[in-house]
């Protein structure tokens, strides 16, 4: 495996000036991100998650070169990306949810003809790319609008299709779904994913719309008051959450609630009960326990709802003072 | 070197291809760039319309003929125009910054300062180069001296020390916005402005003002200290005659300066919380 996105101790602390009174101004220092660690492999797809404020975006942009870090190293395809910022310019892609990297005035066509030369993109390159994109993202009726006239969505699929013109090694995008409706939001995933099997391309995503990460990634990063707080599988943070699975089961023949150790009937609908018990236990004893009071005509488990999870985890985690104790 | 060379050579094509990029987007309204072009032409001639008035009453202005001040006008407003079409949009650095635009500057594989220098690059200042051209080609052939071959020489190293002298001020101005990212109207005084008292000679003003434009902003060398030779004209602070040729040391100082401060002003750069 080869580690394409290395970040050891990191920091970030922002001076912010107050009006204090009329004329003093106060300055005094906002810390975004602190003491984050983490290593990312290539052609991993990462799901960046945390409440806003975390330093979801901080980080993308040490990541990128935009900000300097205030204290420790970071190295993304063994370049440091606030020194050799232009030189990583041609590694990385990145796309900003809340605004765009095209140009307002340019019909997107020669947004993409001006990005080619900047990028140095060979020609038969690009044509291959812009044809793959086109098609993926349906980018042909709207090549002749100027950016300003698109839709949020078309521009978004604009922005994404711009971020990879060059075949980056990594792509970060900072809440590219937001704003976009289910069809557009649903395309993008399926297009990330079809990039990340055919190029390899290491994709880092911050997001608040968890089937973002359901979807298309396989590895979290939880980040809160700028610290990493998980980091590892989606099966690893629904226990982490302390979240409960639920059993379904239909009983040929009505029953009282079922009394089961380690789990908790929690409704009953005539011949229908759910259980709750918690997510890292497995259900067979527990199937096998009610295999042997009553006939059971079907069964069925529901995993956890994420959101539910994180939002335990963002109350578990927000008393912690001290390192996270979750990596996983 | 080689490969630090290159990168200057890469810079300009990259400058020259979002130039020509705004062209291309300025000309899709061919009437509305005439006119504002035109327009351009027009209004920074008002400043010269106001000298020709003035001298419609008097014969000298401090011991200046008409065409003696005309050719410091077209000079520094020559400057100042090609300055202003080289970088004019680097004042809007503030703008962008507020904005969370500079961000996207920074991740494409150009340097930010070439990028901002071509922000929304102007075809249209031709309009104020244009007119300060002409104000200046019509002064030299005005001018009643005698023009030796260094005189001569004179003139183009005049329009090159003065047109650094302003590029630098321009990005001097833009960098502060780094620190302040408030508005550009600080720069626009020492750039615009600056111009303004370059229009005339120097000695209409006090003699701390000669000193500062020359030692502190020094403007000075973009035409006042070139002209003092081709004019024949005495120092009024006295300097040694050599001054009159140490506008490139003044400029290379400024843009040094210039570079520090854009430099760090870019380390320093925060972006925009959201
Ligand atoms: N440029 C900035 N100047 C001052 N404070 C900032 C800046 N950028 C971010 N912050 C602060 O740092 C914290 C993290 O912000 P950010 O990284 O944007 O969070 P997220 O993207 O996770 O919502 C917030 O408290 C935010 O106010
Ligand atoms: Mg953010």
């Amino acid at each position: 495996m080869v580690s394409v996105i290395k970040v050891e101790g990191v920091g970030r602390d922002f001076t912010v000036r107050k009006k204090v009174g009329r004329l003093r101004r106060n300055a005094f220092v906002v810390t975004a991100v602190t003491d984050l660690s983490f290593v990312v492999q290539r052609g991993e797809m990462v799901g960046y998650i945390g409440p806003n404020g975390a330093g979801k975006s901080t980080t993308i942009k040490m990541l990128t070169g935009i900000l300097v870090p205030s204290t420790g190293e970071l190295t993304v395809a063994g370049l440091t990306p606030s020194v050799e910022r232009t030189e990583l310019a041609r590694k990385i892609g990145v796309v900003f949810g809340q605004r765009t990297t095209l140009w307002w005035d340019l019909p997107l066509r020669d947004s993409f003809e001006l990005l080619r030369r900047i990028y140095r993109v060979p020609d038969p390159r690009f044509r291959t790319n812009m044809r793959t994109f086109s098609d993926l993202l349906d980018l042909g009726p709207l090549l002749d609008t100027p950016v300003r006239q698109l839709s949020l969505g078309q521009r978004m699929r604009g922005d994404i299709a711009a971020a990879l013109l060059h075949d980056p090694e990594v792509v970060y995008l900072d809440e590219p779904t937001i704003g976009l409706d289910v069809v557009s939001k649903s395309n993008l995933r399926d297009f990330l994913r079809e990039t990340n099997r055919e190029r390899g391309t290491t994709v880092l995503l911050t997001t608040h719309d968890l089937d973002d990460i359901e979807q298309i990634c396989s590895r979290v990063m939880v980040i809160d008051h700028g610290r990493l707080v998980y980091d590892g599988g989606l099966t690893g943070l629904h226990q982490l959450g302390g979240a409960r699975r639920t059993l379904v089961v239909d009983l040929v023949e009505p029953a009282a609630a079922l009394e089961l150790p380690g789990a908790e009937t929690v409704r009953v609908e005539g011949p229908r009960q759910w259980l709750s018990f918690p997510a890292d236990a497995s259900a067979a004893p527990l199937i096998a326990d009610i295999a042997e009071r009553h006939e059971v005509a079907d069964l069925s488990i529901r995993e956890p709802d994420i959101e539910a999870v994180i939002k335990q985890l963002y109350t578990n985690t927000s008393a912690w003072s001290s390192p996270p104790p979750f990596v996983e | 070197m080689a490969s630090s060379l290159s990168a200057v050579g890469w810079n300009i094509r990259a400058y020259l291809l979002l130039a020509r990029m705004w062209i291309r987007v300025s000309m899709t309204y061919r009437a509305s760039f005439v006119t504002l072009t035109v327009g351009q032409f027009f209004i920074t001639g008002l400043d010269y319309v106001g000298i020709a008035i003035m001298f419609s009453n008097v014969d000298t202005l401090a011991g200046f003929s008409f065409s003696e001040v005309a050719f410091l006008y077209g000079g520094s407003a020559l400057c100042l125009g090609l300055a202003d079409l080289v970088l004019g949009n680097i004042e809007r650095l503030g703008t962008r910054i507020r904005m969370g635009t500079f961000d996207v500057m920074l991740v494409r594989p150009v340097s930010v300062f070439v990028q901002m220098c071509a922000d929304e690059f102007a075809l249209r200042r031709l309009g104020r180069i244009t007119q300060a051209a002409g104000v200046f080609a019509w002064s030299i052939t005005a001018l009643d001296i005698d023009w030796t071959a260094s005189r001569v020489a004179m003139l183009p190293y005049l329009v090159a020390t003065g047109t650094v002298i302003f590029l630098a001020i321009f990005t001097l101005g833009a960098a502060v916005q780094f620190w302040t990212a408030e508005s550009s109207e600080l720069a626009n005084a020492f750039t615009y402005g600056g111009s303004t008292l370059a229009h005339f000679p120097l000695t209409i003003y006090p003699r701390e003002g000669i000193k500062a434009l020359t030692f502190v902003i020094p403007l000075g060398f973009v035409n006042w200290y070139p002209s003092l030779f081709i004019l024949d004209k005495p120092d009024p602070l006295g300097l040694p005659p050599a001054i009159q040729f140490a506008g490139p040391i003044a400029a290379a100082l400024l843009s040094v300066l210039a570079a520090i401060v854009w430099r760090r002003g870019t380390r320093r750069y925060q972006s925009t919380g959201s």
